[in-house]
């Protein structure tokens, strides 16, 4: 059962990394700020750039 | 685990993949089921991993659990960030698994299942596996750094400047081939138009929600935006039913074509969040989850395979392209064997999110075990189709024929009983008009891929369904590539012009956006274009020149590793990335020669140019035809010379290092305990 509960934890949090709620939610922490339009506004300023960078392979 | 019991368990896995190897190969003139191949696969796989990339992170790579990695050492929360082994993982994963693993098996298929098989077998395990593993942890021990700045630290300045050029290249043919490979698969079919069409009003409408209802809530919005294509898809089957509306969504090669680029450019131009980033959410989101559905579906009906193993078109006849087993197996299956794109994922973001350097064996090598098994399962897809039906779908009418009685006479002359009867039924089955001359294989992966699912779940009734379904993926994730990709090598010309004239580096100063923009689309374009206007079906030229390229880049990156290996005082082990190396340049070298010079003018450029210049009268449109052709020749014979180039500044540093002309020195970040060390043992 902890071996199944590990891995839907393990699992949330690759989708979460790969669906950029990781990112997000470390942007909120290190600037000390709640989820609003705008602080996803400012996350998605710092964020796209590195994001359209990000090559997608064939 | 004592010792005993786990050499027996190795011991067994040896055996039954020898005997699942030896089933595939040595089985002729009756047919297989599918999981011999899976059962290969598998015990390939796990072989490979427990005891080759063991001995390449013990003995050639001395994986140091002391030493920090950069995700450690410069953790900002942002770029570096040190982040579980399983979830980096699946992020590479993610990023490295594209359509390339999915068409080129579809393709070479035309040589039988057994080729392309073993060649995706030994081509991870021995090459593809061996290049991610290796250049993410170089990438780890420089800071993260891209394969092109590795290039120039390690080997020189012309081998980071080809490297740059190799990069900007294969993204342009690239997105050439991906984008008439989606051409392929929707002209003349309304109901694959409209769903993918309204794949772009769903990305728009979740870039919206995303950003002004719901901030962060990705997942959510990406379930929200699968439920729409779903919903896409069942609307697509009422849009083809109704002649006002499907006449609409009814469209030529040419129109996709121009409509493609025109998209290219606006998704280029336009702010990330609105458009490129709700569409890769939602593109890989289906991706994994069919890729899933699919291994499910494979285990759950266990196929039977109705391709031979091998075909008669192993001399170099094949419709679907033309060339032997040697080299055009080996190019025209990159992506699922050894991609050189995937080193630019190893050196990108991966090696920022790394923890600790053993954990690179486990992402690196492992995840792209993980792609070639999706080659596998393409393989399976384009193999369980009769064979009829496989060439019918695939061959291009210049060389079957327009009408579908004559193309199904010429493909039951060449031993592969179908018939027109058969196709239409087939065709209505999957709601199209047609599925002949549908080349580039994503419609003939579609097909196998919906026969699995319709017989696993829903029967014959849902196989329309599942067919444009699969369409539905195929198309999402290479549109995906387009946005994404016209993006990245505009990113690289805008870097490389800033040099010449600062504001056009600027990459928010919209004159430089548009006219950057507009140079790639315009390089991706004319490829595109040049694919739709070919007589053979554009993939018989492109595919190729795609599957050269990225083998290429392959090059570039295992002469970096190389190199690095030789810098490490571990000559004696060089033949790991050198064996692979050498195997590459033997591929690509024959075969680009034989794409430039070969007197089969289904085969080479400029014979195919000759053929032209002597058969009809000059035109307009036969000038163009030419000149493509001595493009395409120019462009490999400039790739091909600039790989040369980079190959002998490789050679001539390890000869000076092996020769201790020059001291064996790596340019790696200095050594820094991690404190993750004793946490983990």
């Amino acid at each position: 059962m902890r071996k199944m509960r590990r891995f839907v934890e393990i699992l949330v949090a690759t989708l979460r990394e790969i669906f950029d709620e990781s990112a997000y939610a470390r942007f909120l922490g290190r600037n000390g700020l709640n989820s609003t339009p705008e602080s996803y506004a400012a996350f998605l300023r710092e964020h796209d750039l590195a994001a359209a960078r990000r090559p997608r392979c064939c | 685990m004592p010792k005993p019991l786990r050499i027996l368990i190795w011991l067994t896995v040896a055996i039954l993949g020898t005997l699942a190897i030896a089933t595939i190969a040595l089985h002729r003139g009756e047919q297989i089921n599918a999981m011999w191949l899976v059962v290969a696969a598998v015990c390939t796989y796990a072989l490979g991993y427990r005891f080759y990339s063991k001995f390449i992170s013990a003995k050639v790579l001395a994986l140091d659990a002391q030493r920090a990695t950069p995700a450690e050492r410069l953790d900002n929360g942002r770029d570096f960030v040190p982040t579980n082994k399983w979830v980096v993982f699946g992020h590479h994963f993610a990023a490295i698994a594209g359509p390339g693993p999915l068409v080129g098996p579809v393709l070479a298929a035309q040589f039988g299942y057994l080729p392309g098989t073993l060649w995706v077998l030994a081509g991870a395990v021995f090459g593809g596996c061996v290049q991610d593993f290796v250049i993410l942890l170089f990438s780890v021990r420089r800071d993260g750094k891209s394969l092109t700045e590795m290039a120039r630290e390690e080997i020189g300045r012309v081998g980071g400047f080809v490297a740059y050029v190799a990069v900007i290249s294969i993204i342009v043919i690239l997105l050439g081939v991906a984008a008439l490979i989606v051409v392929n698969a929707l002209k003349a079919s309304p109901w694959g138009a409209f769903t993918i069409a309204m794949t772009i009003p769903i990305a728009l409408l979740m870039g919206v929600y995303l950003r002004r209802l719901r901030p962060g809530k990705v997942l959510e919005t990406s379930i929200l935006g699968f439920i729409l294509v779903m919903l896409a898809i069942w609307g697509g089957q009422w849009a083809s039913q109704t002649p006002s509306v499907a006449q609409v969504f009814t469209l030529t090669a040419p129109t996709l074509a121009i409509l493609l680029i025109l998209y290219g450019f606006a998704a280029s131009a336009l702010p990330v969040w609105l458009l490129l980033a709700p569409r890769d959410y939602l593109s890989t989101f289906v991706k994994l989850g069919t890729i899933a559905l699919l291994a499910l579906g494979i285990i759950a009906l266990r196929p039977t395979l109705h391709m031979p193993a091998l075909t008669r078109f192993i001399d170099g006849s094949g419709p679907v392209f033309a060339g032997s087993i040697f080299p055009f197996a080996f190019i025209t299956i990159a992506c699922g064997a050894i991609s050189g794109f995937h080193a630019l994922i190893s050196s990108g973001t991966t090696p920022k999110l790394i923890r600790r350097e053993p954990e690179a064996r486990m992402v690196g090598y492992g995840a792209m075990m993980a792609e070639s098994m999706v080659a596998i399962m393409a393989m399976i897809a384009a193999c369980v189709m009769q064979p009829g039906v496989y060439f019918a779908i695939n061959s291009p009418a210049g060389v079957v024929g327009q009408a579908p009685e004559a193309a199904a006479a010429t493909i039951s002359n060449w031993g592969f009983t179908v018939t027109a009867a058969e196709m239409h039924s087939l065709a209505q089955a999957v709601g199209e008009q047609t599925l002949y001359n549908r080349t580039g294989g994503a419609p003939a992966f579609a097909v196998g891929m919906a026969h699995i699912f319709s017989n696993s779940l829903g029967g014959q009734a849902v196989m329309a369904l599942w067919y444009h379904f699969a369409i539905m993926f195929e198309a999402l994730f290479i549109l995906t590539i387009l946005d994404a990709g016209t993006r990245v090598g505009r990113f690289m010309v805008q870097d490389a012009l800033g040099h010449i004239w600062k504001p056009l580096g600027r990459t928010s100063w919209y004159p430089s956006i548009l006219a950057t923009s507009a140079l790639i689309v315009s390089a991706w374009g004319y490829f595109l274009w040049q694919g739709v206007k070919d007589p053979l079906g554009g993939i018989n030229s492109l595919w190729p020149l795609f599957g050269i390229s990225n083998q290429l880049l392959a090059t570039v990156a295992l002469c970096v590793a190389t190199t690095i290996i030789i810098k490490m005082g571990k000559a004696r082990y060089a033949a790991v990335t050198l064996v692979p190396l050498a195997w590459l340049v033997l591929v690509t070298f024959t075969a680009s020669w034989h794409k430039i010079f070969n007197p089969n003018s289904r085969i080479g450029f400029l014979a195919h140019a000759r053929q032209l210049a002597s058969s009809a009268a000059p035109s307009h449109e036969l000038s163009r035809l030419i000149f493509n052709d001595r493009l395409d020749a120019t462009v490999t014979g400039i790739l091909i010379f600039m790989v040369a180039l980079i190959l002998m500044e490789s050679a001539w540093e390890w000869t000076r290092v092996v020769a201790g002309r020059k001291p064996a020195r790596v340019k790696e970040a200095p050594f820094v305990a991690t404190r993750f060390a004793e946490e983990q043992g």
